[in-house]
């Protein structure tokens, strides 16, 4: 290393890429279509996310026709695994929830909560490492999906009193219901799905691009500089925090079944 | 009008710094008050502990909102 480059990286230059910090910002979320695909009359594009999404679907729903495709007394391994997975989702959230009538809606649940968490861990899976949760759509989809089933079940089991008891909550006063008929008619139609949906992606938008923060900051940090220690920071923060969002995945797709589970109840009978 | 303060620079960073203040206070007193009451009764943890993941999942999403804004508004 001659003089000459260690005086032009000390400017706050990288040895090898140049001057400048190449934050990383929300354009690494857009990602460059592979190919773009005509059905009927509409432009389909294929990215990172269609092929990633259509992994995760069958991963998900291979790894349960196999458990389950022909169940013993005795349980084989792969069997006992799945067991475990769907007798996680029962106890923890269907049961614990919803109560004896939360074990019909078991499936969904557990479809959605092993669908999103295995979406998530893409984020962190090398060769793949885009969550694909990140990208609006995904979230605002299961969303809807969800939105749907508890409108219907809501509508079904209560009639009408869904929306009033909603509105009109019992044991107010009066006059406290011209604050609070529209704050909760609001929550119950646009803040809960709205707030599902943006959790469970800003979370992952939040994750992925600290990672990648930090990932590209070991790279810029690497100089014949002192700062070559910034560099090992930045390194060592970046495999704790990959740790650290693989926690977060889990948490988050628990999350989302969660409340998936808590709006059901809510649908299924009244809360009082 | 006379300007009396003004804020100029990465302005999407302060305010996801104000939109963190709220959901901070809220989720420390969440696991504060939930870790004390699993101190009180260690039997009631299945219950305590979901009741309170779905709380800090509400405080949080108001410091999510805030994160997401600067970059869909790019501040």
């Amino acid at each position: 290393m001659s003089a000459v480059d260690i005086a032009t990286s000390e400017g706050g230059c990288h040895i090898f890429s140049g001057c400048g910090f190449p934050a990383p910002s929300s354009e690494i979320f857009f990602l460059q279509p592979y190919a773009a695909l005509n059905i009927f009359g509409h432009e389909v594009l294929i990215q990172k996310t269609t092929i990633l999404v259509a992994m995760v679907s069958v991963i998900v729903a291979a790894f349960f026709l196999t458990a389950f495709r022909s169940p013993k007394l005795v349980p084989t391994k792969l069997q006992s695994l799945g067991e475990m997975a769907y007798t996680f989702v029962r106890d923890q959230i269907a049961r614990e929830v919803i109560g004896k009538a939360g074990d019909a809606f078991v499936p969904f649940l557990a479809t959605l909560f092993f669908f999103v968490w295995m979406s998530n861990l893409m984020g962190v899976i090398p060769g793949a490492q885009f969550p694909i949760m990140s990208s609006l759509a995904y979230p605002v989809g299961l969303t809807l999906i969800v939105y749907g089933t508890y409108m219907f079940l809501g509508f079904k089991h209560q009639g009408i009193n869904f929306v009033k008891d909603a509105a009109f909550p019992p044991g107010v006063p009066k006059a406290m219901y011209v604050l609070l008929t529209p704050l909760e008619l609001l929550q119950l139609f646009v803040t809960r799905p709205v707030t599902q949906s943006i959790r469970l992606f800003a979370n992952m938008f939040a994750g992925h691009l600290l990672i990648t923060t930090f990932t590209v900051a070991t790279w810029y940090l690497l100089t014949p500089t002192l700062m070559v220690l910034g560099s090992a920071t930045s390194f060592i923060v970046t495999v704790v925090l990959t740790g650290f969002e693989m926690f977060i995945q889990g948490l988050q797709a628990f999350i989302f079944t969660l409340l998936t589970a808590v709006y059901i109840s809510g649908a299924l009978h009244a809360e009082h | 009008m006379s300007l009396l303060a003004e804020v100029t620079g990465s302005l999407g960073s302060i305010g996801y710094g104000l939109a963190a203040i709220g959901p901070g206070i809220g989720i420390g007193i969440i696991f504060g008050q939930g870790v004390q009451a699993i101190a009180r009764q260690p039997e009631a943890y299945g219950i305590i502990r979901q009741n309170m993941i779905l709380g800090f999942a509400l405080a949080e999403a108001l410091a999510l909102i805030g994160f997401v804004v600067p970059f869909v508004f790019g501040a």
